[in-house]
């Protein structure tokens, strides 16, 4: 029980800045890119294993790599990006499978807070904190370019910069989440609050604000549940989201309309 | 004084490229402020690609000389969003960043469209595709224009419709002294609205008075017969 409180604060920064990535995610409708993104840190992990360093910045520097790939790809080829990151990314998770050792690869997939050392605790929260104010910054130009490309850059406002930004942030929190719920589950951390914010929010500020809301309550139930049924955390979160969205959808009959 | 005689927009030998076909070729026209220029052509003829150019959303050839330091609003032809999606008027409305935004100047915004200001609250995804343009066109006063850029929504929007949305923008032009150019898909909006009008497929087939060169001929030559028209352009230039 004495772990559960540096769980809790790790579990909570991560899920209020992936929650709130979800909203832009689903804004942009990419919600299957970022899926398949997630699978990409999990040869960082490998690499980072292999090389005994982190395996956080192995995550990291996996993804901001093909995060860039990505933004490239999406301003240079006439290929659909979706299918390249469906082809190329499924791939880096069969990478990551045969290369991540067998007493490791639960851990990559599925996540572990329990053994969270005080650097651990103070990245995680600050790296959250800034994702957060971040895109806080930038949110209303980037609302913009998701409802409308076009009259976001009639004011001009720089798409591909914005993507960029975007992508890299994404990235950020991908690879943050990994410890927490694991490069399986990372997209649904992200997804699954912002969906159900959706189903019952009318207002941008409501869609942001009650998507952060369930991403915490998901965590937290998430890390409570877990550490006193001893489970893992992650697909506990997941769950508890499901729960949610299934709530938000019921409910989305009430309140809207 | 002088100045304001100096066409408001000066387009030279303007060509637009699009993996090596030419979209637009040596377009040349000038625009004065307080006009209504009406840009027609049929489907393809590159008049959405123009009014990119002109707003410097994509590359081009040749000179588009605005005069300096002009506002200009644009208004798209669609706007492509889910009806649930969660973001209010008023929200999408801040969302231009204006300076100085306030609730206020969102209801002047809407009032000066003949919105009510109850629309403001509502889903930006739920208004009709006829109030959703009104919106547009509130987005872009927003920013202060003295150039409004309209494309026309081909068939979203009843013929009634249509109509008070051009009469909107006549009393809008009347009342800031806008400079406007719209794209048409209708020629009794261009004889009605605009005191010029530019035929366009790909190159420019006619450009001035509506009563001058909307003749029959012309005509035949912009929507009739694909290639004919190359054919009769030789040195037709202005």
């Amino acid at each position: 029980m004495e772990g559960i409180l540096p769980q809790l604060l790790v579990g909570i920064f991560i899920s209020a800045a992936a929650s709130l990535l979800g909203v832009f995610a689903i804004l942009k409708r990419m919600s299957l890119v970022g899926d398949a993104l997630s699978h990409v840190a999990l040869p960082g992990i490998a690499l980072a294993l292999f090389l005994k360093i982190n395996p956080f910045l192995g995550a990291l520097a996996f993804l901001f790599f093909s995060a860039f790939g990505i933004w490239i790809l999406e301003y240079r080829t006439k290929l659909s990006v979706d299918t390249i990151v469906g082809v190329f990314f499924t791939a880096s998770l069969a990478v990551g499978a045969l290369f991540i050792p067998e007493f490791e690869i639960l851990e990559a997939l599925f996540g572990n807070i329990a053994k969270l050392t005080s650097t651990d605790i103070l990245v995680s929260v600050a790296l959250s904190l800034a994702l957060i104010l971040v895109l806080l910054s930038v949110h209303k130009k980037l609302a913009l370019h998701m409802v409308s490309q076009d009259m976001a850059s009639s004011i001009g406002i720089n798409s591909k910069q914005l993507e960029f930004i975007f992508l890299m942030l994404f990235s950020l929190g991908v690879a943050l989440g990994i410890k927490f719920i694991g490069a399986l589950l990372m997209g649904a951390l992200i997804i699954i609050p912002a969906a159900a914010a959706k189903n019952i929010s009318k207002s941008l500020h409501g869609f942001m604000v009650l998507s952060v809301a369930f991403g915490i309550l998901s965590a937290i139930s998430g890390v409570y549940l877990a550490s006193i049924y001893n489970l893992p955390p992650g697909p506990i979160f997941i769950l508890s989201g499901t729960a949610i969205f299934i709530l938000s959808f019921i409910g989305r009959g009430i309140f809207k309309r | 004084m002088s100045i304001s005689k100096e066409p408001i927009l000066k387009v030279k030998d303007l060509a637009v490229k699009f993996n090596e076909e030419k979209i637009l070729d040596g377009l040349n026209f000038e625009i004065n402020e307080g006009e209504v220029l009406a840009v027609i052509g049929p489907n393809g003829a590159g008049k959405t690609t123009l009014f990119k150019a002109l707003l410097g959303m994509r590359p081009y050839d040749g000179e588009i000389n605005w005069r300096k330091d002009l506002r200009i609003g644009y208004v798209p032809q669609r706007m492509e969003i889910e009806t649930d999606i969660p973001l209010t008027v008023l929200e999408f409305l801040r969302l231009r960043g204006s300076e100085n935004f306030s609730k206020e100047k969102a209801k002047e915004a809407v009032k000066s469209v003949l919105l009510k200001e109850e629309i403001l609250d509502s889903g930006l995804g739920e208004v009709s595709v006829g109030q959703r343009q009104r919106i547009l066109i509130a987005w872009a006063l927003l920013g202060k224009p003295q150039v409004l850029l309209f494309d026309e929504p081909t068939a979203d929007i009843d013929i009634s419709g249509q109509e008070s949305i051009y009469q909107l923008l006549h009393h809008l032009q009347d009342k800031y002294n806008l400079t406007i150019i719209l794209i048409s898909h209708d020629l009794n909006v261009v004889y009605k609205y605009a005191e010029k009008v530019l035929c366009l497929n790909r190159r420019l087939i006619c450009f001035g008075l509506p009563q001058d060169v909307l003749n029959s001929e012309q005509i035949e030559k912009l929507y009739g017969g694909g290639h004919a028209f190359y054919h009769h352009l030789g040195g037709h230039q202005h």
